[in-house]
């Protein structure tokens, strides 16, 4: 077994860009990670690969080059990102591969999903109801959360405020101007209490990492960044997912705590240790309950958390510091690995006007997608 | 509540209207786990009736119309009210709340099993379950 080092990061900015299709931002997104890793796609001896409605991953050897590489297709939701990445770390771990490319991409058309009942074994009148919406799950999660846990809509907004402020800071984000607290408290109702600035949208845009063996890094000269820990789990009995026409009484965890506790014990650390966390803010309640889920705080803290700062980029947790998907939109398949490009981004110390202002040492990152699935990853350098 | 003779359920086996309006779940014979909607009688699941009354577990409001397909309504969109519902002892259900204003919502309101007419078609009204308030539950 071997250590997992990521030695080039590249992305295709996210947002709209109506002239490239996504499987070409994809393309693009591991030319970008090639140049930075100063490697020639010829080099890669494997890729793991995703997008939700772009397009076949590996289709885009017709792009890069038929260097008849194996290129695995992923498909898991919000988590593909992930779920890539975890396929690029154990090829390398295991010892079989010593370099090779992990990549997302994505392209959505505009408003909410769409989904069709029988594609998820649902009957045909959930949706006929007006029920299969992925919004009204997380208004809902997060309703009864903020009525256990005493969390007020003013924290949902300052959660949207610090998104914006950090997003226009960022090159790759989609909304990079900031918005006031009152304007997101004021904007649309979307579904209560979750008003437009507090959604993410579906958007556009491509990321990729390399990835190389301890050996195959020093090679190269680039052993700063290590990737620790990655881990991606399922659901637990008794967890509340997205599409769900009935749940148990008897509550269990979110598979984000399962995948958080594993992806803490395989990197030998603890939450109280990293240094700057990008957690999946589909909407800005989800970033709030992710927060507790993940091990930053305690059920209910967030409130304190939020009205003191402490996840700014000048806080005790910097969380989100380009903004996540509320300021950079969620294209499906490059969302999580946009999180760890952030993350490899502030461990560099690269960020200019967002880079957190100490030292950091360790990353965290966590995807979360339907139908209940999560992905956390820890990085250090 | 009886139904009409041009009313009838969305789907079978999903809720009865008679002798009195009840969702249909179905019981794992070997877990024991409720399971709704019910995946139909078989060797491993038999049909349970439902509590019609609970509470509410949670909520929100559907301010903006869903896209179409899947959602399926003949008349213009207004906003609805959506919501989890516990059913002691048995499951926590998702469901159409109705008559309810929408700021009197809230967790916990007590509320029971009803129906309203999802659509219209050449062979008369579809029925969609849903909860409302109990009598006297609003403020």
């Amino acid at each position: 077994m071997t250590d997992v080092y990521i030695v080039g990061i590249g992305i295709h900015p996210f947002g709209r860009t109506e002239q490239r299709t996504g499987l070409e931002q994809g393309a693009f997104a591991v030319r970008a990670a090639l140049a930075d890793a100063d490697l020639d796609w010829t080099q890669m001896q494997f890729a793991f690969g995703g997008s939700d409605a772009a397009g076949k991953a590996d289709t885009l050897v017709a792009q890069l080059g038929l260097t008849t590489l194996p290129f695995i297709n992923v498909l898991n939701g919000c988590a593909t990102g992930g779920a890539a990445l975890f396929g690029g770390y154990s090829a390398i771990k295991s010892g079989e591969f010593d370099l090779g490319v992990a990549m997302g991409f994505d392209k959505h058309p505009r408003g909410a999903f769409d989904p069709n009942p029988v594609d998820w074994g649902l009957p045909a009148w959930y949706g006929e109801a007006g029920l299969m919406i992925t919004t009204q799950f997380f208004a809902m999660k997060l309703r009864r959360y903020m009525d256990t846990f005493g969390i007020s809509a003013l924290t949902l907004a300052r959660v949207a405020e610090k998104a914006f402020q950090n997003g226009a800071h960022a090159p790759h984000a989609w909304r990079r101007s900031p918005v006031a607290v009152d304007s997101i408290l004021n904007s649309q109702m979307v579904n209560d209490p979750l008003t437009k600035y507090m959604f993410c949208s579906p958007s556009e845009g491509g990321v990729a990492l390399i990835l190389a063996s301890e050996r195959k890094a020093r090679e190269l000269g680039r052993t700063q960044v290590r990737l620790r820990a990655v881990a991606v789990r399922s659901r637990p009995p008794g967890s509340f997912e997205v599409f769900a026409p009935a749940i148990s009484i008897e509550r269990g965890p979110a598979p984000t705590v399962i995948a958080s506790r594993a992806a803490f014990e395989m990197a030998g650390l603890g939450p109280k240790d990293i240094d700057v966390a990008q957690l999946q803010d589909t909407d800005s309640g989800a970033e709030i309950m992710h927060m507790a889920e993940n091990g930053f705080c305690a059920d209910g803290e967030q409130e304190a958390w939020l009205a003191e700062g402490r996840t700014r980029l000048d806080g005790a947790l910097p969380i989100n510091t380009d903004g996540g998907c509320l300021a950079c939109g969620e294209p499906i398949g490059a969302s999580g690995l946009r999180q760890v490009y952030e993350n490899v981004i502030q461990l560099r110390g690269a960020g200019g006007p967002r880079q957190v202002p100490r030292r950091v040492r360790s990353a965290y990152s966590h995807v979360y997608g339907a139908p209940g699935v999560s992905a956390a990853v820890v990085l250090v350098c | 509540m009886l139904a009409a003779v041009n009313e009838r359920p969305v789907a079978a086996n999903l809720f009865k209207t008679a002798p009195e309006l009840r969702l249909i779940a179905a019981r794992n014979r070997k877990t024991g786990q409720l399971v709704f909607p019910s995946p139909g009688e078989s060797e491993s699941f038999d049909a349970v009736e439902l509590p019609a009354r609970g509470v509410l577990w949670s909520y929100t409001v559907q301010r903006f119309a869903p896209k179409s397909p899947p959602y399926r309504s003949d008349t213009p969109f207004t906003p609805f009210a959506v919501g989890y519902v516990e059913l002691p002892g048995a499951l926590i259900v998702e469901a159409r709340l109705v008559d309810v204003p929408f700021d009197q919502l809230r967790v916990g309101l007590p509320v029971e099993l009803t129906t309203f007419i999802l659509r219209s078609d050449e062979t008369g009204e579809i029925l969609m379950f849903a909860f409302r308030p109990q009598t006297a539950a609003l403020s």
